[in-house]
Order: structure tokens, then C-alpha cells, then sequence
């Protein structure tokens, strides 16, 4: 049987329900949220079975390395896992799963894909600088009144909204 | 004082990377109630059509920073044991600029990418792909880049000690800013409706 997907809920509900999980972050562990920390373990640690020296070598692979363990038994990669497993039961109940590219209607979705690697590429590159992305520092840092994560997030919008006019074929 | 719970000892390592699943479902669960599975939902943030990204993100990042200063206020939390990611002013600019050009041209951030992962969207999939080859290019291309990664180190650093004003005051200002800022989304949404509606 076919379900219509149900409407998104209100901005705000949706945005309470965040920072609630977001403080039960601070609570009971001490720490904020994140994602882009989890992309760089799985790095390391796939690169970590190919060339171990290579990671030891290198600051940027090695400081996700743990001592006796594998990368991957980290706190934001189990958090990442959460997301998607926490993504799909919502998609699910609201019949909102679907396999569909999202693009406006004047571009085609070859092209759309080749934006999506570069934007991907450029957030894993500007993540990787700002030691965080818009969930660790932008929310988590923004939250804890942290200096240079109120930086990085209006960076972040002041990019977006100035690379915007370039991209406008994309989305509308 | 007994919270971070963590921090006091109460669990372990293993119990923590439970708590991890269950806090990351949180997240990935809100993140789609929003509407943060759809790129063409995130992007129009950058258009003035719908302002969805500001006010989930804002009312966030109010509820928590409330959160966290109240229960400090109370005794109840130890703030300082909180992870705060040290400031590293010049890299975190460029970074902040650099993954905002990258959020209008993918669509997605790393986060909300997952989420639309999760939901079947192939451009998100895509884009997921592009950020591991993001960070493993900075990675390779670190020996050439870290005098600039690790320039204008200042530790941990806060607002109140940027400004010498007394948190709670940030606090409250924050409120406010999130506040009118909700206000004025509230207005240029209506106003971009008619707008479109009058063509």
C-alpha cells in the first residue's frame, strides 16, 4: 500500500527536540555532537589495513588511532551509526524513504551528482581546517558559547550565502 | 554536582559508545523531522524561501546553551569538564568559509548528509563519498598545510573570556538574537511567498 510522505514538522518542535538531545549529550557524556570526526576514523582505519606506516606518519591519520584498539571503536562513529539508524525509523514513519536525487528542475541529475561530490569534497576540506563541521562546531560548539566555533558558523553562512548566486541554476 | 555522568565516572568506555548509538538516533531522528533529508529543503535556507535550516538550528543551539547554564547555575553539571574544541581562529574562518561554499553547492552538510542517506536520497550518497575524499586529500596534503592548521592557537576559548562579560549575560543576549532572528525569518518567508505568488 502506498502512503503519501507526511509533512515535515514545525521548525522549532523539530529544533527543540535537537537541542534536547544535545544537552543529554553534555549530561551524560561530556560532550556535544559531531560527524565529520567519524568520516576521518573510517579513513584511518581503512587506510590503517593497507599501509599502517603511512597513518603512523602522518598527524592527520594518526591522532585517530587508539592504543590496543581499533579506530573505529570511537564515540562519534558509533554516534554517526545512531544517526542513520535514527534517519531511516523517521523516514520510515512518516513514509518519507524514497530513492530520488534532490535537485531543482533546470538541472540534470548527472550534473547534479558531479555538485554533490564537489560540495561533499569541499565540506570534508573546510571540516577538516575548522576541526569540526556545522554539527560539532557550528550546534555543539555555538551551544557552549565557544569562541571559535561562533566563527566558523558565521563563516559558514557568510560562504554559503555568498557562493549562493553561483548555484542558483542547481536549486531553482 | 554530579554531571557530565561520564566525567564522574558512572560508566565506562563501552557503556559510553551505547550511549553514543542511542544520542546519534536522537539526532539523525530530529534531523529528519526537520525536513534535513532534503537538499533541496537545506539549499533554499540560501534563497530566502524557506528558513527551516536558522530556526532548527537557533532553537538548538538555545535550548542546549539554556540547558547546560541552567544545570550549572543549579550545581547540578561542572561545566569546565565539558569537551570544548580549542580555537584555532585563521583555519576555523577559512574552514567555516570553505564548508559553507561547499553546503550550497552539495546541498548537504556531513550530518544531515547521513540522514539523507538513510532516506534514499542518491545526492546525498554522492556527496558522502565526496567528504571522505575531502578529508583524505587534507590528510595526504597535511605536511604542507599544518603551519597553517595549527596557526592562531588560542586554546579553549569562550565568548565570555573573548569579551570579559559575564556568561549568563552571552547567554541571555544569545536568546534574544535567536529570538529576533526568528522573528525576521518569520517575515522574509511571507514576504518570498507573496513575492512568488504575485510571479
Amino acid at each position: 500500500m502506498e502512503h503519501k510522505p507526511q509533512p515535515y514538522w514545525n521548525p522549532y518542535v523539530s529544533g527543540v527536540g535537537l537541542g534536547l538531545v544535545l544537552l543529554a549529550a553534555f549530561v551524560v557524556m561530556g560532550r556535544g555532537l559531531g560527524a565529520s570526526g567519524a568520516f576521518a576514523s573510517t579513513i584511518t582505519a581503512t587506510l590503517g589495513t593497507v599501509a599502517p606506516d603511512h597513518v603512523a606518519n602522518n598527524p592527520a591519520f594518526a591522532e585517530y588511532l587508539k592504543e590496543g584498539t581499533s579506530p573505529l571503536k570511537d564515540w562519534l562513529v558509533f554516534e554517526v551509526l545512531g544517526v542513520f539508524v535514527g534517519g531511516f525509523l523517521s523516514g520510515m514513519l512518516a513514509h518519507r524513504v524514497t530513492k530520488t536525487v534532490e535537485k531543482g528542475p533546470h538541472i540534470t541529475t548527472r550534473n547534479r551528482l558531479i555538485f554533490a561530490f564537489i560540495g561533499g569534497a569541499l565540506m570534508g576540506i573546510g571540516a577538516k581546517l575548522a576541526r569540526g563541521c556545522t554539527s560539532g562546531q557550528a550546534l555543539t560548539g555555538g551551544a557552549l558559547l565557544n569562541a571559535g566555533s561562533w566563527a566558523f558558523m558565521i563563516m559558514v553562512f557568510a560562504g554559503a550565502y555568498g557562493f549562493a548566486y553561483f548555484m542558483r541554476r542547481q536549486w531553482q | 554536582m554530579m554531571a557530565p555522568f561520564f566525567k564522574f565516572g558512572l560508566f565506562g568506555d563501552n557503556i559510553g559508545l551505547v550511549v553514543a548509538f542511542l544520542v546519534g538516533i536522537g539526532f539523525g531522528f530530529f534531523l529528519e523531522r526537520a525536513g534535513f533529508n532534503s537538499a533541496r529543503k537545506l539549499a533554499a535556507q540560501f534563497y530566502f524561501t524557506d528558513l527551516t535550516v536558522f530556526k532548527v538550528m537557533f532553537t538548538a543551539i538555545i535550548t542546549a546553551m539554556l540547558g547546560v547554564y541552567w544545570l550549572s547555575v543549579l550545581g547540578v553539571m561542572d561545566l569546565s569538564l565539558v569537551y570544548l574544541t580549542p580555537t584555532f581562529l585563521a583555519p576555523q574562518i577559512v574552514g567555516g568559509l570553505v564548508l559553507g561554499m561547499g553546503f550550497v553547492v552539495g546541498g548537504y552538510c556531513p550530518g544531515t548528509a547521513c540522514v539523507g542517506v538513510a532516506t534514499g536520497r542518491i545526492d546525498a550518497l554522492v556527496l558522502f563519498v565526496g567528504i571522505f575524499a575531502g578529508i583524505y586529500g587534507m590528510g595526504e596534503l597535511y605536511p604542507l598545510i599544518s603551519g597553517f592548521y595549527n596557526s592562531t592557537s588560542f586554546g579553549q576559548l569562550t565568548l565570555p573570556q573573548v569579551t570579559g562579560l559575564p556568561y549568563g549575560l552571552l547567554v541571555f543576549a544569545v536568546v534574544l538574537m535567536a529570538l529576533a532572528g526568528f522573528a525576521g525569518a518569520e517575515w522574509i518567508e511571507k514576504r518570498m511567498a507573496t513575492r512568488k505568488a504575485e510571479g
